[in-house]
C-alpha cells in the first residue's frame, strides 16, 4: 500500500497545482479511484484552490505532512468527509461570515445560509432530512465555479438542468408529493429557448422565479409579481383588470392560469378565441359577457393579421416586378407593432382598449396597401409610357426603312450606289 | 442626318408617286419627333430635383425649437430606423436610437424618472444610452444633435 | 441655297473643314454576306454613348460615401421623377455594352479583320476591352449593395494573388487593406473620371484607324472579288450605311427602353461590412467564366497554388489574345487553321465556363 503512494509521492511532487505550497492531500488523492479522488482539472478550476485556500480550510488536517497518520490526524483537526447534515453550517462558517468574505470578494453577498433556513429545502433540512439539496448539491465540492464562468453548475444557462437533477427524477423525489414534470415542461418554454438557444441571459430559469438559496415556489397571490419584474405592462393591465379580483377569491394564480408556470409556450391569438386552445372558456360559459367579449377580441385580432397579410402579399407582388416599396416595409414594421401592442393589451379585459390598437394598425396596414397600389398603378404607368416610346421608335424605324428603300430604289441608281 | 445630295434629286426623276413620299416623310419626320419627345420628356422631368432634399440616411432635421417642452421626447425616423429625440429638464437635447438591443422594440422617455424604457420587457437605458436595467445588453446607439436656427438636426456620428 | 447648305457654308468659312470631309463622302463600306457584323462596333459605340449620357444624369443626385451611397441610389429610384429610368438604362446598357463588345471583338478575330494594316485597331481594341470591364468592374461597387461590397471583395482579393505585385495592385485598388468608404471613393474617381479620360483617348484613336484603313474584307470574299471584279459591292458610307446604323441605334434604344421597363435593375440591401458573405455569391456575369474556372482548380497544381495558375494562365492567355495580329500574319495556312480553333475554343470555353457559373449554386 506504500508502494503507488510513493510512486505518487515521487511522480507529481513537482506539479504546483495552484501556485502555492505543495498539497500532500492532493498527491494521493489525484491518483486515487473514486469517491476519493479529485481530479487535476477540478483542483486547477475550482475557485476555492485558486484562491489560496486548499483541502484543510474545509476538512481540516496538515496538507505540508506526507505522513497521512499526521496529515489525517485528529491532532491536526482533520474531519475527514463532511456528512450532508454538516454541509450547510461548514459553508457558513466562511461564507456568512462578512469580515472574513471580505479579503476574498466584497461584493459577495454574505446572506446564503440565512435565506437558505427560509427555503422549503432548508426548512425539511432542520428537520433532519438531508435528501433535500444541500450546498454542494448545486455548487458541487470540489469544482466550484462563479455563477459567471459557462462552465459553472450555477450559470443562468446551467441552472434548470442543475435542478432538474433532482426534481426531474421521479425516482429520486418519491416521497415529496410535488410533480417532476417541471423541467421536462420548462424546455419546452419560450424562456428556455431565450437562455439556453439563443443566450439571452435575462431570460428567467428555475431561480429566477422560485430565488436560488431561499428558494420557495412563489405564493398564488404573489406569481403575478414575479413576473411582472419583466412584463410590465401586462401585469399592470391585469392589475386594472376585472380578473384580478376574481382570481384572488378564486385563489387561482394570474398568470399562471392562462400561461402555465413552466411550460410558457409562445402565446397564440387562439388563446383568446372561444374554440380549440381557448384559455377563455376555462370559466367562461357559452354567450356570457366574458365569451362575447373574447370572440370580439379574437376578430379583431385576426382582422388586422389579415390586413396586414394582405399589405404584404401586395407589396411582395410590386417588389417582384422591380419597384422600389423599402419605404413602405419599413411602414409596415408600425402595423405589426400595434398588433403586438394591441395582443399585450388584451391582459386588460376591455374590448375598447385593445380596439384602439387595433384601429391604429388597421390605418397602417389600410396607407401601406395603397402605397403598394400604387406601386403597381406606377408600373403600368410605365409599361404605358414604354408602349409609346416603343411604338414612336417603330414609327421611326419603318420610315428609316422606307427611306432607305426610297434613295436605293433602281429608279435612282447611280454609279457607285447599290441597291438593297 | 442624311446629306442631301444636290447634285441629283431623286424626286426628280423618281416614278414614285409624291404623295407616297410625303406619306414616308411624314412617317420619318414625325416619327422622330415623336421618339425625340418620348426620349425628352423624362429627361427634362429627371433634372428637376424633388421636394424632399434625400432621404435622411444620414441626417435629418428631427423637430423644431420650441416643438418639445422640457422633460419631452420625440420619435422621429433617421433612414430605415426610428430615433429618439429626447430635451431633458436641464435643457440639453440628446438623440439616440429608439430600437432596443433587446429584442428590438421601439422605446420611449419616461419624464418623472428621466430615462429611457422599452415597454416590452422593461429594460431601462439613461439619457446617453447606457442600459441600466433590465434585459438589453449593449446600449443605444448615439446621434449628434445641432441646432441650426429654428431646426434640430439629428446625424449620425462620424466614423471611418 | 437650302437652309442646311447655308450652315453648313459658314461652318466650312470657319473651320475651314471641306478638304478634311470631302473623303468621308466618297468613303464606302464593303456589302457582302458578312456586312452585318460590321454594325456590332458602332452599337457599341452607341450604347458607351448612352452610359456616358445615362451617367451624367446619375451623377448629379448620387453621393460616393459609404453613408450615403446606397441611399442616394435608392432616392433617384423611388423620389427623382424617371429616375428608375435613368439607373435601369444605365444598368443594362452597361451588360449589353460588354456583350456587344465581346461579339464585336469575336466577330473581328473570326473575320479576321485585325491582319495588317490594322494590327494597331485591334491592339487599341483589347484596350478598349479591358477599360470596358474596369468600368464594369468599378461602377459595379457604386450602389454599395451587399453583392457589390462582397463582388469587390472577392474580385480584389483574387488580383492580389498576383505574385510579387499582386499585394500591391490589390492595396491600389482598394484604397487600403480592406474594401472600405476609401475604396467606393476610389472606384468612383476611376470610374467617372479615369476611365472615361482613356476611353476617350482610344476610342478616338480606334475610330481615327478605322476611318483611315476602311473596312477590312474578309479573305474568302476578297478571293471571290478578284476573280469576279463584277460582283464587288460597295455601299456609300453616307447616307445609305449612316441610316441603316442609326436604325441598328434606334432598334438598340428600344431594346433598352423595354428591358428597363420591364426588368428594371434592382437594388438590393445595403452592405454591411461585419455581416459574413451571403452564399453562392459571385461577380457579374462577364466575369464568371473566370470565376468559375478558379473555383473548380483543385487548391494545388504540383507546386504551385490553384488559383495563382488559373490566374497566371488567363493573364498568358489575354497577352497571346492581344499579340494575336503577329502570329496570323497573312501567308501560310498553318496558323490559320490553329488560330481558328484556338478562337472556337476560347469561344466555347468561355460561354460554357458562363453558363456552368451561373447554374452552380
Amino acid at each position: 500500500m506504500w508502494l503507488p503512494i510513493a510512486f505518487g509521492v515521487l511522480f507529481f511532487l513537482p506539479v504546483g497545482v495552484s501556485a502555492q505550497t505543495t498539497n500532500s492531500c492532493l498527491d494521493c488523492h489525484l491518483v486515487l479511484d473514486p469517491p476519493q479522488k479529485v481530479s487535476r482539472e477540478e483542483a486547477a478550476k475550482d475557485i476555492h484552490f485558486q484562491k489560496g485556500l486548499n483541502c484543510t480550510s474545509c476538512h481540516g488536517g496538515d496538507a505540508t505532512n506526507d505522513d497521512p497518520n499526521i496529515a489525517m490526524g485528529r491532532a491536526k483537526g482533520f474531519k475527514g468527509k463532511i456528512t450532508r447534515a454538516q454541509v450547510p453550517a461548514l459553508c457558513g462558517s466562511c461564507h456568512s461570515n462578512g469580515s472574513y468574505m471580505r479579503q476574498y470578494n466584497p461584493s459577495l453577498r454574505t446572506d446564503q445560509l440565512s435565506l437558505y433556513v427560509t427555503s422549503v429545502h432548508g426548512k425539511l433540512f432542520a428537520h433532519g432530512d438531508t435528501k433535500v439539496a444541500v450546498c454542494v448539491d448545486c455548487h458541487s465540492t470540489h469544482s466550484i465555479r462563479p455563477p459567471a464562468d459557462t462552465q459553472s453548475t450555477v450559470n443562468p444557462v446551467n441552472v434548470a438542468e442543475t435542478c432538474s437533477r433532482c426534481h426531474g427524477s421521479a425516482d429520486y423525489m418519491k416521497g415529496y408529493k410535488i410533480p417532476t414534470g417541471q423541467f421536462n415542461d420548462y424546455s419546452k418554454s419560450v424562456h428556455h429557448e431565450a437562455l439556453a438557444v439563443r443566450g439571452d441571459l435575462s431570460a428567467p430559469t428555475c431561480t429566477t422565479c422560485h430565488g436560488s438559496h431561499g428558494a420557495t415556489p412563489p405564493g398564488v397571490a404573489s406569481v403575478s409579481a414575479v413576473c411582472s419584474t419583466c412584463h410590465v405592462f401586462q401585469a399592470q393591465l391585469f392589475d386594472a383588470s376585472p380578473h384580478k379580483a376574481v382570481f384572488l377569491a378564486m385563489e387561482l394564480p394570474g398568470c399562471v392560469t392562462c400561461h402555465s408556470n413552466h411550460l410558457i409556450a409562445h402565446p397564440t391569438d387562439e388563446m383568446l378565441s372561444t374554440g380549440a386552445g381557448s384559455v377563455c372558456v376555462k370559466c367562461h360559459l357559452d354567450g356570457d359577457a366574458g365569451f362575447l367579449a373574447a370572440q370580439d377580441i379574437h376578430g379583431k385580432l385576426k382582422k388586422l393579421e389579415a390586413a396586414i397579410s394582405r399589405s404584404d402579399q401586395i407589396l411582395d407582388q410590386a417588389e417582384s416586378s422591380g419597384m422600389e416599396v423599402s419605404q413602405a416595409r419599413l411602414q409596415q414594421a408600425q402595423g405589426r407593432d400595434a398588433l403586438t401592442k394591441a395582443r399585450v393589451t388584451i391582459h386588460g379585459a376591455q374590448v375598447e382598449q385593445v380596439n384602439s390598437d387595433v384601429q391604429t394598425g388597421m390605418n397602417v396596414a389600410e396607407a401601406t396597401y395603397q402605397a403598394g397600389v400604387a406601386a403597381l398603378a406606377e408600373l403600368n404607368y410605365r409599361r404605358k409610357g414604354l408602349a409609346v416610346s416603343l411604338a414612336t421608335i417603330i414609327l421611326v424605324l419603318i420610315g428609316l426603312r422606307f427611306y432607305i428603300k426610297h434613295i436605293e430604289s433602281p429608279s435612282t441608281a447611280r454609279h457607285g450606289d447599290s441597291s438593297t | 442626318m442624311s446629306s442631301e445630295k444636290p447634285v441629283h434629286r431623286p424626286s426628280d426623276d423618281s416614278p414614285e408617286k409624291p404623295e407616297r413620299r410625303r406619306f414616308f416623310g411624314m412617317f420619318l419626320g414625325g416619327g422622330l419627333f415623336a421618339s425625340a419627345i418620348s426620349f425628352l420628356y423624362p429627361i427634362l422631368r429627371y433634372l428637376v430635383p424633388p421636394a424632399t432634399v434625400d432621404l435622411g440616411g444620414d441626417s435629418v432635421v428631427a423637430a423644431r425649437v420650441g416643438e418639445l417642452r422640457r422633460g419631452s421626447a420625440k420619435v422621429f425616423p433617421l433612414g430605415n430606423r426610428p430615433a429618439l429625440l429626447v430635451l431633458g429638464n436641464d435643457g440639453e437635447y440628446h438623440a439616440m436610437s429608439a430600437v432596443c438591443t433587446h429584442l428590438n422594440c421601439t422605446v420611449q422617455y419616461l419624464a418623472d424618472v428621466h430615462n429611457v424604457w422599452c415597454a416590452c420587457h422593461n429594460g431601462r437605458y439613461d439619457l446617453t444610452g447606457r442600459n441600466i436595467s433590465g434585459p438589453p445588453p449593449r446600449p443605444l446607439e448615439q446621434f449628434d444633435v445641432h441646432v441650426r436656427g429654428d431646426e434640430i438636426v439629428v446625424s449620425r456620428q462620424r466614423n471611418s | 441655297m437650302s437652309l442646311s447648305a447655308k450652315v453648313r457654308n459658314w461652318l466650312d468659312e470657319r473651320f475651314v473643314w471641306s478638304e478634311l470631309t470631302a473623303p468621308l463622302k466618297k468613303k464606302t463600306v464593303p456589302k457582302h454576306k458578312y456586312s452585318y457584323w460590321y454594325f456590332l462596333g458602332g452599337i457599341t459605340l452607341f450604347l458607351f454613348m448612352i452610359q456616358v449620357f445615362t451617367g451624367i444624369l446619375l451623377l448629379l443626385y448620387y453621393r460616393p460615401s459609404s453613408n450615403e451611397a446606397f441611399e442616394s441610389v435608392q432616392y433617384i429610384m423611388t423620389r427623382v421623377k424617371f429616375g428608375w429610368l435613368v439607373r435601369s438604362i444605365h444598368s443594362w446598357s452597361a451588360n449589353l455594352m460588354v456583350l456587344t463588345a465581346f461579339m464585336h471583338m469575336f466577330s473581328v478575330f473570326f473575320l479576321k479583320a485585325y491582319r495588317k494594316p490594322r494590327e494597331l485597331t485591334w491592339l487599341s481594341g483589347i484596350v478598349l476591352l479591358g477599360l470596358v470591364l474596369g468600368f464594369g468592374f468599378s461602377g459595379y461597387l457604386l450602389p454599395w449593395n451587399t453583392v457589390s461590397f462582397f463582388a469587390t471583395k472577392v474580385g480584389t482579393e483574387v488580383a492580389g494573388q498576383v505574385p510579387v505585385v499582386g499585394h500591391g495592385i490589390m492595396v491600389f485598388l482598394r484604397g487600403g487593406e480592406e474594401v472600405t468608404g476609401a475604396t467606393l471613393s476610389r472606384f468612383f474617381g476611376f470610374h467617372v473620371a479615369l476611365l472615361p479620360g482613356l476611353a476617350t483617348l482610344f476610342i478616338g484613336l480606334h475610330l481615327l484607324l478605322v476611318q483611315r484603313l476602311g473596312m477590312s474584307v474578309p479573305k474568302s470574299v476578297e478571293a471571290e472579288w478578284k476573280t469576279l471584279p463584277k460582283e464587288r459591292r460597295e455601299m456609300h458610307f453616307f447616307p445609305n450605311f449612316l441610316l441603316r446604323e442609326l436604325s441598328a441605334w434606334y432598334v438598340a434604344l428600344a431594346v433598352l427602353g423595354a428591358l428597363a421597363a420591364i426588368w428594371p435593375w434592382g437594388l438590393g440591401v445595403k452592405a454591411d461590412p461585419f455581416a459574413p458573405a451571403p452564399t453562392g455569391i459571385r461577380p457579374e456575369w462577364y466575369f464568371l467564366f473566370m470565376f468559375q474556372t478558379l473555383k473548380v482548380l483543385p487548391a494545388k497544381l504540383g507546386p504551385l497554388d490553384g488559383e495563382l495558375v488559373g490566374i497566371l494562365a488567363f493573364s498568358v492567355g489575354a497577352l497571346l489574345w492581344a499579340l494575336l495580329p503577329f502570329f496570323d500574319k497573312d501567308g501560310t495556312n498553318r496558323p490559320r487553321r490553329w488560330i481558328m480553333g484556338a478562337g472556337i475554343f476560347v469561344l466555347t470555353y468561355m460561354v460554357a465556363m458562363t453558363i456552368y457559373g451561373y447554374f452552380a449554386a
